[in-house]
């Protein structure tokens, strides 16, 4: 549930609009892109291209000043805040580009963990993230399942509705969603404080309902009737045939998930009211208002960062395969 | 092929129409498929969707509502802050079109042509994009600091520039927002364009090298006619989530200095969250829709007409 969308890419994930065509994912559609990758030996500049001193000369410029600006922008804040994590808030108010050499001061992470509630607030985000991505992947698979597989009747309908639903800007629901979390129609309750309140929204995704359908589609039919003669129910096809074939798409869809609720933020700070609830990025936002000195905001905000920073470098491969074959299913 | 599969399975003949012939021929089981996502959409999307759309005409104090007809409509439009508001929001995808748009189209045809190091380009251009938003901008709000030990304003100081008052002033707010918008977004373009990129059949490149095109114009004939529906579609994306701007201008100035970053999201929280005025904030949101449904259907056509075929 990115009801803002903050980045490029996260706006991606709850809207799509008209001009987009999924393209149909084969199963190994991924691993045919890395092939024919690898198997080409050439962009725009050709080998001979690359013999010539004039592109070599200019290809080593381009090349250190990419590597000096990306290592800036991509290293530099990340570094920095990890020194501002351990320096005295003196230091860093005072004179923020020379902390390098400021003495150490290693309480701050500490106080960040536990007075600050960081420790409590990330275990909130795993939950959130693991809540909201069981909420997606049941829903949207079963829902896939059904318009792909089963194809009752009124199936179009159905279809219809939530791709209808991909065309209209997260915006326009925002508000009648909180009052629904306030109060859920019919059954009275109120999710307001709950995780329900953030995991159940998320599985109303009609981006993921229509990968998942695409890539089902591509599932050879003989495998499903197979099965079927078997004798095997519409359940079991479902259990034992259609989820273990998906596997890498349901990948793709669990990885776009916990990106979203990792980087959620107004979504949790409406619904999820109370401080013991609240995901690590309502609770950081909240800091600067409270008591904590500087220095432990910014050992809060290494500790936020560091976590999926290690995650992301431990898994880069799995981690941007998944996420440009995510590109491919929205362009 | 798909068709003899389950026959016997979905779809009842006109003959056995009985609920054993439609029990047999699995329509319990779709139903019970069906279950999870007409719920959740009924509450979570089609639902509020329905729900906006009358509430934006009506009053409403959680208890009761009245029908007001379009008086949020024009309570709304005759606002004052709404033109300041919605010339910011303009104003901030404007920018972003022109200066971060084109940076991740850079990167990924210069990482294209690496041929050892392109991992390590790769996860640098991409870290920016992991860190949480929340983190990133408490980062950003300390390094635009107006002072001159400012993290920016020193580093700008090594070259005789500055200091600026980035966020302080009213006109230096909003680019300071899309300065860092750009950094915390074109890593993740950037790998979907490498995607694309990869897609690119080689033979173009050499029939366009045999042709006598230099390497500037066979990035410029080749490359670039060749990512045109994927561009197209990520400045939809893009122009569509700016148009959504809220948790940037919210954590970082609050709408300031002067409403100068006061975007029309930030408009329908206040409206909802501060004031309660439910109505108004419906009404606004649903503006807002519409506009973004316009301009997605009027871009879709002209779009259409710049591709072939």
């Amino acid at each position: 549930m990115s009801t803002a969308g903050e980045s490029m890419t996260s706006a991606g994930e709850s809207i799509v609009v008209a001009p987009v065509e999924l393209q149909v994912v084969e199963p190994d559609a991924m691993h045919k892109r890395r092939r024919t990758r690898e198997a080409r030996d050439r962009g725009a500049i050709s080998a001979a291209d690359r013999k010539r001193p004039v592109v070599i000369v200019s290809m080593w410029i381009l090349q250190i000043v990419m590597f000096i600006g990306l290592l800036v922008a991509g290293l530099g804040p990340i570094a920095w805040s990890a020194r501002a994590s351990v320096s005295s808030s003196q230091a860093i108010l005072s004179d923020p580009m020379n902390i390098w050499t400021t003495p150490l001061q290693l309480g701050n992470i500490e106080r960040a963990w536990n007075g600050a509630l960081i420790g409590s607030a990330l275990g909130n985000t795993v939950i959130v993230a693991l809540g909201s991505t069981i909420a997606t992947l049941f829903v949207s698979a079963t829902a896939a399942y059904l318009l792909s597989v089963l194809r009752p009747k009124w199936s179009p309908i159905l279809s219809g509705a939530i791709l209808a639903t991909l065309f209209l800007p997260g915006v326009i629901s925002l508000v009648p969603l909180y009052l629904t979390i306030l109060h859920m129609p019919l059954i009275g309750v109120s999710l307001l404080n709950t995780f329900w309140g953030v995991w159940l929204p998320a599985g109303a995704s009609a981006f993921n309902v229509i990968v998942l359908k695409r890539f089902f589609d591509s599932i050879p039919r003989e495998l499903i009737e197979a099965a079927r003669i078997d004798g095997a129910s519409a359940v079991r096809v479902f259990t034992t045939v259609v989820i273990p074939l998906s596997r890498p798409i349901l990948g793709v869809v669990t990885l776009l998930t916990i990106i979203a609720s990792w980087k959620d933020y107004l979504w949790p700070m409406l619904v999820l009211a109370a401080p013991a609830l609240q995901p690590v990025s309502v609770t950081l936002a909240n800091l600067p208002n409270g008591a904590m000195p500087f220095s432990v905001q910014m050992a809060a905000v290494f500790l936020t960062i560091i976590i999926p920073v290690v995650l992301f470098v431990v898994f880069q491969k799995q981690f941007l395969r998944g996420v440009s074959s995510a590109g491919g299913l929205k362009g | 092929m798909s068709r003899t599969i389950d026959a016997r399975l979905r779809r009842p003949s006109r003959r056995r129409r009985s609920l054993v012939g439609w029990y047999r021929s699995g329509g319990l089981t779709a139903v019970l498929f069906a279950i999870p996502v007409v719920l959740i959409f009924l509450y979570f999307s089609w639902g509020p969707v329905v729900r906006g759309l009358l509430m934006s005409v009506e009053k409403t104090n959680l208890v009761t509502s009245t029908f007001v007809g379009l008086s949020n409509f024009t309570y709304v439009l005759t606002d004052p802050g709404l033109p300041q508001a919605a010339l910011n929001t303009v104003y901030y995808a404007a920018l972003g079109l022109v200066f971060g748009f084109p940076i991740p189209i850079l990167i990924a045809v210069f990482v294209n042509e690496m041929r050892r190091s392109a991992w390590a380009y790769n996860l640098l251009a991409y870290l920016p994009a992991i860190v949480p938003p929340v983190a990133g901008i408490l980062l950003w709000k300390f390094f635009y600091d107006p002072s001159s030990v400012g993290i920016f304003n020193t580093m700008l100081g090594w070259v005789g520039l500055g200091p600026y008052p980035w966020l302080n002033s009213e006109a230096m707010a909003m680019p300071s927002l899309v300065i860092y918008t750009t950094w915390a977004g074109a890593g993740a373009t950037a790998i979907i364009y490498l995607a694309a990129i990869g897609g690119i059949s080689p033979e173009l490149y050499e029939a366009a090298e045999i042709d006598g095109a230099g390497i500037w114009s066979r990035l410029w004939h080749v490359t670039i006619p060749q990512l045109r529906n994927v561009i197209f579609i990520m400045m939809l994306l893009q122009l569509i989530g700016t148009f959504q701007l809220f948790t940037e201008p919210f954590l970082f100035t609050g709408g300031g200095p002067n409403n100068a970053t006061q975007t029309i999201m930030l408009k329908i929280y206040n409206y909802a969250f501060v004031n309660g005025d439910y109505g108004a904030a419906t009404a606004l949101s649903v503006l807002l829709a519409v506009f973004l449904c316009l301009l997605s259907i009027a871009y879709h056509f002209v779009t259409k007409r710049w591709s072939p075929s």
